[in-house]
């Protein structure tokens, strides 16, 4: 079942199987039904993350020091959570930019600096290449073992011609793979489509791979984890391995390794190319920031009781190979064929995105800038550059691949799979604070950027990869131990005397130390040219909302000559679509100038194809005059924040006069209900006057036109007149208490009083008259005193009104009115009841409008015992004077007589200071 | 994404807590507890929680608002 044979055959099988899902899915992609547009498969495409290293190596990393493995995906995890802040700024500048690259990124952010973007590509190709062995490395360990088992699987690779590792042959795949898919588009911005469902499809082999491997190890090697965990407790040399001594540099190196994995994951070029380049849609960032680090979770659940199991059963075998060789142990034969597939997967899918990211970055950084100096190129036919485009990337990843490959035979045996990898992380950091940095600060300047990168470099080499080559045997390891020439504070490992920390986060502080020191210092002290001044205000506020990516040529060019330059090199398809608005008459006109946004968009589509800085030197070739204008871009961005804050108070304003105006009409309203009232009152008030006038008038007119009238009869007509004429000036009186009440002009005199002897003296005054009328008066005052604050002249006015009024509506055959008054809480309460009919619920609050009348249909109440009718003032003027002073005044049942009771409330004064209150109630 | 201005502050949040979860000294609590280091449940327990906050954040649907907020 191992033998070779079936090994390559399962091998290459499944590579034929990526061929064909790479081919479907970039076949559904030009139907327009793409595969990869789905927030799911965006994760998993992220875990392109999750290499070789992280199959293999994580068990030997968990074997040797404990679980500062997880370090490695905790800090993407951390990474990962703020996507929505962080990611998201760097997809929208790369959709904007057209970016191809982070060399790409980091060269646009500063003014599409040339020399910049070839540097940081040429940092990467020397930090990555040995990255890319390690996967190929992996790939010929793992096979070994799987053939060779149970003898160990001894690497003769010197000895061994090349033809016979399996992993050039596997290289050269790849290299087909990657050809036929990463470089199907011109366009190294736009998306590889069935790239990354190959990506995506492996991440999801070698999940199933190393999960079934875990499930194997722990619940049938072991009857599940707490056996496992028991009898790793069982042996302490195993059980000290779980904690953070194991670790390397203790808690320094902890925090170390979490920054390291934190800054990688953003910056390592394949990492940036899934993250960034390939995103279809910003939203998807939103589920990928929590199923990838579920995905890394799941992948890293068993890796602890693995490398537990492992050096319980193995020994001292290899830990590397732990999770091949525990399935091998117990003489199974699918398992550890797939897991070596996992492990496959794990190396080709990081191999193929590696190279595509190097591979552009080399083509578009590094030989472009350079071929774009030859004369000859400018003369070439259409369409004729862009297959040399497609030819330099072509060979570009023949030659990285041929790299990796010549490293890991070379090279490759001395280190273990986690210190080459980590080697990789600390050179792919460099690149966090000219990325970082940029994308926030403005001011960051491309000198800077540069002078970092390259101190940071430097500085990492001769802490990591420079002693890294003395351990293999490469170099004299002497200056590790005295330092260079002797100097022993350049010691790689402990330099300026740092001595006791982990390598890893030593070199890490040193270079990102240097790196961020002169990128901050030189920027401080340089001045920027206009467009890297533009450029950096476009990455600095790319989620300006609204920063319109606005056309900034100013230039002059004509459409003939930017068509022919498209043509040269992107052809002729690329060139219709930028020329897709233009219509047909337009078309023909090639002596007509370009519009600035054709200039534009004829940058963009060449930036997408060679990157930023060769785009933009092309066309400065052919556009004369200023090119782009800083001060509109500055203005652009200053003008839409001074617009938004003018907008918002705009809209305050607006909603502020919405307010008003609802006001308005409501007090509208209000003002046409008073003049209903208002004519209505005078309506009444006009009748209630003619009423007695009528009768003064026909009563002097009899007295005068018939002189011999009875005594009797004159005397009693002008009783009439007098009575009338009393009532007419009553009325008076009360319609101007009203109108003063009404209008506010009403003076009253408020004092502290009695309301105790107030409304006796009340009940004084109209007891005669009552008396008179044959009402039965009672009186019941509990109290000794009831002070309050009132006008006492006003407030008998209302005690003799209520007293006067339910005389009125008594009984008429026995009437009986009570008064009295107690104390409510912080108020006197003084109640006129009387036995009458009383009033209905819904007349109670109807009778304080004014002139209201209550109808007593079976009989006119003026004719009722000569009681004198009411004006219907009374009340509205009692309840005015009463609200005055503070008090309330309302209907109630009569609780004794069973009539209406009318009570009045009145506050309680405080408490006497002497003197007379002061406040006057008007 | 991020459409009510509390999930951003929620995000915030988060991310200071999974940062705080996930080093010294929080990380030294497990470690020191008991006779065989907790640390690798502890991890694997935090990175869960961490990870469970998030989906809920990022998956349940956003109150809609009138104005987006500002956004970075």
């Amino acid at each position: 079942m191992r033998s070779d044979l079936v090994v390559l055959g399962v091998a290459f099988g499944y590579l034929a199987l990526l061929f064909l899902i790479a081919a479907w899915g970039d076949r559904r992609a030009e139907q327009g039904r793409s595969l990869i547009g789905s927030p799911n498969v965006y994760a998993l495409s992220i875990a392109v993350y999750c290499t070789a290293w992280t199959f293999y190596g994580s068990v030997g990393r968990a074997a040797q020091f404990g679980p500062s493995f997880l370090l490695i995906y905790l800090g993407p995890t951390l990474a990962m959570l703020m996507a929505p802040f962080l990611i998201r700024k760097m997809v929208r500048i790369a959709g904007a930019q057209r970016i191809t690259s982070i060399a790409d990124f980091i060269s646009a952010r500063y003014g599409k600096s040339s020399s910049l973007g070839a540097l940081v590509a040429l940092i990467a190709l020397i930090g990555i290449t040995p990255y890319i062995a390690l996967q190929l490395k992996a790939i010929t360990v793992s096979h070994a073992v799987l053939v060779n088992y149970p003898q160990a699987a001894d690497l003769r690779l010197a000895d061994e011609p090349f033809w016979l590792d399996k992993s050039f042959w596997v290289a050269l795949v790849l290299a087909v793979f990657i050809i036929l898919f990463g470089t199907r588009h011109l366009d190294a911005s736009e998306r590889h489509e069935g790239m990354v469902a190959a990506i995506a499809f492996e991440s999801l082999v070698k999940l199933v791979a190393f999960l079934s491997v875990g499930v194997f190890t722990v619940f049938v090697l072991f009857q599940g984890p707490g056996d496992l965990f028991a009898r790793v407790a069982a042996t302490p040399e195993l059980a000290e391995r779980l904690g953070l001594d194991a670790v390397p540099g203790g808690a320094t190196g902890w925090v170390g390794m979490l920054v390291l994995a934190f800054l990688a994951f953003l910056t390592l070029p394949r990492q940036f190319q899934v993250l960034v380049v390939e995103n279809v849609d910003e939203r998807h960032l939103a589920r990928a920031s929590w199923l990838f680090p579920l995905y890394l979770l799941a992948i890293n659940l068993f890796v602890i009781p693995i490398a537990m199991a492992g050096l319980l059963l193995m020994g001292d075998a290899d830990p590397d190979s732990f999770v091949l060789t525990l399935p091998l142990s117990a003489d199974l034969q699918g398992l550890p064929l797939l897991v070596f597939i996992g492990g496959l997967s794990a190396a080709t899918s990081m191999v193929i995105v590696e190279t595509i990211a190097l591979s552009t970055m080399v083509s578009n950084q590094l030989i472009m800038p350079l071929l774009l100096r030859t004369r000859r190129l400018h003369r070439s036919a259409s369409g004729e550059l862009a297959g040399w485009l497609l030819g330099i990337r072509r060979v570009a990843i023949v030659l990285i691949l041929l790299m990796g490959y010549l490293y890991h035979a070379l090279v490759g045996d001395a280190y273990s799979l986690v210190t080459i990898g980590l080697v990789s992380f600390a050179a792919a950091c460099q690149f966090a604070p000219a990325m970082l940095v940029g994308m926030y600060w403005r001011g960051a300047h491309r000198r800077g950027a540069a002078l970092g990168l390259i101190a940071g470099t430097l500085v990492w080499a001769w802490t990591l990869l420079i002693p890294g080559f003395a351990q293999s045997g490469w170099l004299d390891a002497g200056f590790l131990e005295q330092g260079p020439f002797g100097i022993a504070w350049l010691r790689p490992y402990a330099l300026f005397g740092l001595e006791g920390w982990d390598i890893y986060t030593h070199s890490l502080l040193w270079s990102l130390t240097a790196n961020l020191g002169l990128l901050v210092g030189v920027s401080l002290f340089s001045r920027q040219s206009p467009l890297e001044q533009t450029q950096a205000a476009l990455f600095a506020e790319a989620m300006h909302p609204h920063l319109l990516q606005t056309s900034l040529w100013h230039g002059q060019t004509t459409r003939g000559e930017l068509r022919a330059l498209l043509d040269r090199y992107l052809g002729t398809g690329a060139t219709a679509r930028v020329f897709a608005d233009a219509t047909s008459r337009e078309e023909e006109d090639a002596a007509a100038p370009a519009s600035p946004n054709q200039i534009a968009r004829a940058e963009q589509a060449l930036s997408g194809a060679l990157g930023n800085a060769s785009a933009r030197v092309l066309i400065n070739s052919v556009v004369r005059g200023e090119a782009l204008d800083l001060e509109s871009i500055l203005s652009i961005l200053d003008t839409t924040s001074e617009t938004l804050e003018i907008n918002r108070r705009l809209e305050q304003k607006s909603s502020e006069l919405a307010q008003a105006s609802e006001e308005l009409r409501a007090a509208n309203e209000r003002l046409r209900e008073l003049d209903r009232l208002k004519d209505e009152f005078v309506a009444m008030v006009s009748h209630e006057l003619r009423t007695p006038l009528t009768s003064i008038r026909a009563f002097a007119e009899i007295l005068r036109d018939s002189g011999e009238l009875p005594e009797e009869k004159r005397l009693h007509f002008l009783d009439v007149v007098v009575k009338e004429s009393q009532r007419l000036s009553r009325l008076i009186e009360e319609i101007l208490d009203l109108a003063r009440l009404e209008s506010g002009r009403l003076t009253l005199n408020p004092q502290r009083l009695d309301l105790v002897a107030l409304a006796r003296h009340s009940v004084d005054a109209v007891h005669h008259m009552q008396e008179d009328r044959g009402v039965a008066l009672e009186v019941a005052i509990e109290l000794e005193e009831a002070p309050v604050i009132g006008d006492p002249d006003r407030l008998e006015q209302v005690i003799i009104n209520l007293l006067d009024n339910a005389g009125k509506f008594a009984d008429e055959a026995r009437p009986r009115v009570r008064l009295s008054l107690a104390r409510h809480k912080t108020h006197y309460r003084l109640a006129v009841e009387d036995n009458g009919p009383g009033i209905d619920a819904q007349e109670r609050e109807r009778v304080f409008e004014k002139f209201h009348q209550i109808q007593r249909p079976e009989e006119a109440p003026d004719k009722r015992r000569g009681r004198p009718r009411g004006s219907g003032l009374g009340l509205p003027i009692s309840r005015g004077i009463v609200a005055h002073l503070g008090g309330r005044l309302w209907v109630e049942e009569a609780p004794h007589l069973g009539g209406a009771c009318l009570i009045m409330e009145l506050p309680e004064a405080p408490p006497a200071t002497g003197g007379e209150p002061a406040s006057a109630v008007t | 994404m991020l459409s009510a201005p509390r999930r951003r502050e929620r995000l915030l949040a988060l991310i200071v807590l999974a940062a705080l979860l996930f080093t010294p000294p929080l990380v030294l609590v497990p470690d020191r507890a008991a006779a065989i280091s907790w640390l690798p449940l502890y991890l694997f327990a935090a990175w869960g929680m961490v990870i469970g906050l998030a989906a809920w954040l990022m998956e349940h649907p956003a109150a809609p608002t009138h104005r987006p907020p500002p956004e970075e």
